[in-house]
């Protein structure tokens, strides 16, 4: 039984990187600030350009675009912190935690130079380490040295230790190929501009060009199901299920199902200093990062509020005007961008009547179906592993309790029919190991990323739920490491609602809609709408319901920034803006 | 038979790797984990113990200390009280740099000097009667460098005065009982502190910063963390950066102090009244700008340097191992500007970085340069620009 547990009502006294210490009724943040909900703001006085709604990493990431090229820009939080899913919090004194996100890999390189994130205090720290516990007591540990990790891989498969050099090799020229469509918007197959129908043509081309296996590979990652792919490389459990737990990340599927080899590549896809499907702990958290990338974003001129929820986006005759708050106040600009997720940017913030049906009904059919939680631990030190003895630099990165594509199916089998896992996937991180600075001096913090957790509980509720599944990622852990509930300070569990309540994404799904095919790329979110606009003149979207999707990655809200922009040029040539304006109601008639 | 550092029995405990290099005849780790990265990173976030005992030291003492020194020393150390350091060059009478070194003011007529060669028979040739005498204690001392954010707070809990020194100062202090000087100084660009100890007693001071170090993460670093921490502080490195006047064949191996980027050793020139070694070259270098170069930070284009190597089918790499190591610097119409001395992919930067002698018309931040670099089995040239050392200086550096 756990020694202790966290209350199920949380942190009144809690504190978290960056928030303001007591929250004001509205609390402003940025030195530029004037006391918000005074007359101006009413005021149809366009005192913005743009309004960014909600401050997540997306939310910021498109407001600092926007202010960089002059836009006036405001960003409505509605929490007193911002970064959405990416905060850190200190729950307990000296004990730092990741609450929701907690590692970063896929943020665009180009964001971090051009947002000059490192004059802001970026540190994205190494991570060395993987360490896979097996259920018999053994282990696999990998590390930064290649021929140590070719004798660790040997112990278990003198076949596997080298054919892991191929299938890197193989993964990486995959995503060498595949990377460029992180870095652009998707052409609009859907229409006959011809700068869409270029765009198209050089997509074709540029996968013509393409080695027959490096597409095949591709293709069979993009569509087929992760333990296809591994099968034709490993025959070891346990380093199959630690490559095969990148499979399953934020999706309802198992490694033996179609549509994991996307969610296995996507993850793959990050980088870490050039190096891809490396991930680090950035200092302080995810929260650290999203507390610098608030400062780069009011360095360039962006004004963020806090505890200042948009319940509507203001429109007339068509164009978004503004937004209103839920307590009524109102304010104005010409472009008006949604950082939320896609149903409620279109269902939610505005009202559906003004938008095609068949838009309203993609959105409608959009998957969301979160299966993701997590337990944050304090602990009163480091849990020893029994076949390591003393040993705790094996922490030093992520410890995956994945140990086998079976694990993990098994996993899944009770997600499939409504119910938590009673051996859940966990992907844990014992961050004070990477960054002292998150629990005091021979104290630790440890991060689990619990699956299968489906939002849909068949037989209960999540509020009766909580803490029996926390319960379970603690016996889980307690199996693995012998003595780790007599370690553990406080437990917060964060279940699918809770992270629906608090940040806001729908059905707690933690990409802001699963990675599905049907749901990537042209159809992110919804066919024809995957280019950051909506049918409503002035109203974009940014959040990670578009293109490229989910993570801590800012793709979104650069790329729609980018659009912003690109048709605040147009509007201004005359010639130009009416073709927009004829494309637009094309696609309109279309949708 | 190589030597070992007073610290080697606790160093050597803690290699996992196994690796060692040679360091003025002493065996010095290159690395202790099998990711120096993961050592850097302790550095600049947390704090790394480096054993740098292998550097020569030498005790000037005597009623003429101060004469002989402000004579033999480029940088003015009559400026320098007891309990302040500098970090000073010295030169021949050309103005060329013969080397540079730390030097501490311990106690009345009594300096420590470090430097990365022996010097002895330099300085002794360079007494000239006066009253003073240049020991050789290279020996007698371990030095323990103590660097990162969290260096300051450890050494307080063993000795509270050192939370009082500010940067370059040094005092008198006791750590497990051994008297130590400790001087907030070091070559990682960091908040940073160093510790000398009498050799004897150099594993009681290591298990005392040991002791108060556990479980707050901090890790002894090697040789090639510590490089790449000096690379974006912009500390130069004799045989990488530049050589010693005394064995250089040629000019073109020769550097002066202003054209290392140490110009602001002479700030205070004007009212320098010292005839020390090479005043009259430097004096001139100031008054004609005839520098021949200065050695500036260069920042790779990154959009730039990953076009070339997708270009080239491959994925751009980004080492963050240092290259020390000369690549040639050219204009646009690839004339050969200067060339750089070392460079490696800056984790905290995010960025390509070199140290470069560049001409002077090119010393302006941002000034335009092309580095080369072989990609593919040719070379090809980068966009570049110019930049102010150092790279990366955090404000806890002199906070
Ligand atoms: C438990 C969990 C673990 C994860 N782990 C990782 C990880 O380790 N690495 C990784 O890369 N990704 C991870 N992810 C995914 C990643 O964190 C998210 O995809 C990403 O942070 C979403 O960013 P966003 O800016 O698009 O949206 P969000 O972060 O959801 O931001 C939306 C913001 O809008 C605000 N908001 C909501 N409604 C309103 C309103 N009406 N008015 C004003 N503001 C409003 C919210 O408060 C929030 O701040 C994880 C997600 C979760 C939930």
């Amino acid at each position: 039984m756990p020694k202790s547990t966290a209350p199920a009502t949380k942190r009144a006294t809690s504190k978290s990187v960056g928030a303001k210490a007591a929250p004001k009724a509205s609390a402003t943040r940025g030195a530029a600030a004037r006391p918000a909900g005074s007359k101006r703001d009413g005021a149809a006085d366009h005192a913005w350009d743009a309004i960014v709604i909600g401050g997540g990493h997306n939310g910021l990431t498109n407001a600092a675009y926007l202010a960089k090229a002059g836009l006036r820009t405001l960003v409505l939080e509605r929490r007193h912190l911002v970064g959405g899913a990416a905060i850190t919090e200190e729950l307990r004194p000296g004990y730092w935690f990741t609450t929701f996100s907690y590692a970063l890999s896929l943020l665009r390189p180009d964001i971090i130079h051009e947002l000059e994130l490192t004059r802001h205090g970026f540190m994205p720290i190494l991570m060395p380490t993987t360490f896979c516990p097996m259920e018999n007591g053994d282990y696999l540990l990998l590390g930064q040295d290649h021929g140590e990790n070719h004798r660790e891989i040997a112990r278990h498969s003198r076949h596997d230790a080298d054919a892991y050099d191929a299938f890197n090799h193989d993964v990486l020229k995959v995503c060498q190929a595949i990377k460029p469509l992180l870095d652009a918007a998707p052409p609009d197959i859907f229409s006959d501009d011809p700068e869409e129908l270029v765009a198209l043509a050089m997509l074709g081309s540029r996968f013509r060009r393409l080695d027959r296996k490096v597409l095949h590979d591709a293709v069979r990652l993009l569509t087929g199901s992760a333990a296809d792919f591994l099968d034709d490389y490993f025959e070891s459990d346990i380093l199959k299920g630690y490559i095969a737990s990148s499979s399953i990340i934020g999706t309802k599927v198992g490694p033996y199902s179609q549509g994991s080899g996307l969610v296995l590549l996507y993850h793959l896809m990050g980088e870490h200093d050039g190096e891809f499907g490396a991930w680090a702990f950035h200092k302080r958290g995810n929260g650290g990062f999203t507390q610098l990338l608030a400062k780069a974003a009011e360095s360039f001129g962006v004004e963020i509020r806090l505890e200042s929820p948009v319940e509507s986006v203001i429109t007339s005759g068509g164009r978004a005007t503004g937004v209103a708050l839920a307590d009524g106040r109102e304010f104005h600009a010409p472009i008006v961008v949604s950082a939320l997720d896609p149903r409620r940017t279109f269902l939610e913030l505005v009202d559906p009547r003004q938008l095609p049906t068949d838009l309203v009904d993609a959105i409608t059919r959009f998957r969301f179906q979160g299966t993701s939680a997590k337990v944050n631990f304090a602990l009163d030190g480091v849990p020893r592993y029994p076949a390591l003895g003393d040993r705790t630099d094996q922490y030093r990165g992520f410890t995956n309790i994945g140990p086998s594509m079976e694990y993990l199916e098994r996993a899944f089998d009770d997600a499939k029919y409504g119910a938590f896992s009673t051996r859940p996937y966990l992907d844990c991180a014992i961050q004070s190991q990477v960054d002292p600075d998150m629990a005091p001096p021979g104290k630790a913090v440890m991060s689990c990323f619990v699956q299968y957790a489906p939002y849909h509980l068949r037989e209960s509720d999540w509020d009766t739920q909580r803490q029996p599944l926390g319960d379970t990622v603690q016996a889980t852990l307690e199996s693995f490491f012998p003595g780790f509930g007599d370690l553990v300070l406080q437990r917060e569990v964060q279940t699918p609602l809770d992270i629906e309540r608090t940040v806001g994404l729908s059905e707690g799904n933690i990409f802001a809609g699963e990675f599905l095919a049907p749901q990537m790329y042209f159809f992110r979110p919804a066919p024809g709408w995957s280019q950051y606009r909506t049918p409503i003149e002035g109203y974009y979207q940014c959040g990670s319901g578009t293109h490229p999707g989910g993570c801590v990655m800012g793709a979104p809200g650069k790329l729609a920034a980018e659009r912003i922009i690109r048709d605040r040029g147009r509007a201004v040539a005359p010639d130009r803006a009416n073709a927009v304006a004829r494309d637009r109601q094309g696609a309109v008639a279309r949708a | 038979m190589i030597r070992t550092t007073p610290f080697h029995e606790r160093t050597a405990a803690l290699n996992e790797t196994g690796i060692w290099e040679h360091w003025s005849n002493h065996l010095v780790a290159s690395r202790y984990q099998m990711s120096e990265k993961f050592e850097y990173f302790a550095i600049r976030n947390t704090a790394g113990l480096f054993d740098t005992s292998p550097l020569y030291k030498y005790r000037i003492h005597g009623p003429a200390a101060e004469r002989f020194l402000a004579g033999v020393l480029a940088r003015d150390i009559r400026t320098c009280p007891v309990g302040r350091g500098q970090y000073t060059a010295w030169c021949d009478d050309r103005g060329f740099v013969v080397e540079d070194g730390v030097i501490l003011h311990v106690a009345p007529d009594e300096y420590l000097l470090t430097a990365a060669e022996p010097n002895l028979a330099y300085f002794q040739a360079l007494i000239d009667g006066l009253d003073v005498a240049v020991d050789d204690v290279s020996a007698d001392w371990g030095v323990l460098a103590v660097q990162g954010p969290r260096s300051r707070e450890l050494l307080a809990a063993l000795a509270p005065e050192v939370a009082r020194l500010a940067y370059f100062d040094v005092i008198a202090t006791k750590i497990a009982k051994v008297p130590v000087h400790v001087s907030r100084t070091g070559y990682t660009g960091d908040l940073g502190f160093e510790i000398w100890v009498p050799a004897a007693d150099a594993l009681a001071v290591w298990d005392a910063v040991w002791g108060v170090s556990r479980g707050r993460g901090v890790i002894p670093f090697g040789m090639t963390a510590l490089y790449m921490a000096r690379i974006e502080a912009g500390l130069v490195l004799l045989d990488v950066d530049f050589n010693s006047s005394r064995f250089a064949w040629t000019d073109a191996d020769r550097t002066t102090p202003i054209e290392l980027g140490l110009g602001w050793m002479f700030r205070d020139i004007g009212a320098d009244d010292r005839t020390f070694l090479g005043h009259e070259a430097i004096r001139r270098e100031i008054a004609t700008t005839s520098s021949r170069w200065r050695l500036s930070g260069l920042i790779l284009d990154w959009q730039d340097y990953d076009r070339i190597f997708d270009a080239a089918g491959l994925i751009p790499p980004k080492d963050h191992t240092p290259v020390q190591d000369e690549y040639y610097v050219y204009d646009d119409e690839l004339n050969q500007l200067g060339y750089a001395t070392s460079q490696m992919y800056s984790p905290i930067l995010q960025r390509h970085i070199a140290l470069a002698r560049v001409p002077l018309d090119r010393t302006a931040p941002g000034s335009r340069v092309k580095l080369e670099l072989g990609v593919s089995h040719r070379y090809e040239y980068f966009d570049a620009h110019v930049a102010r050392l150092p790279l990366f200086n955090p404000e806890r550096r002199t906070a």
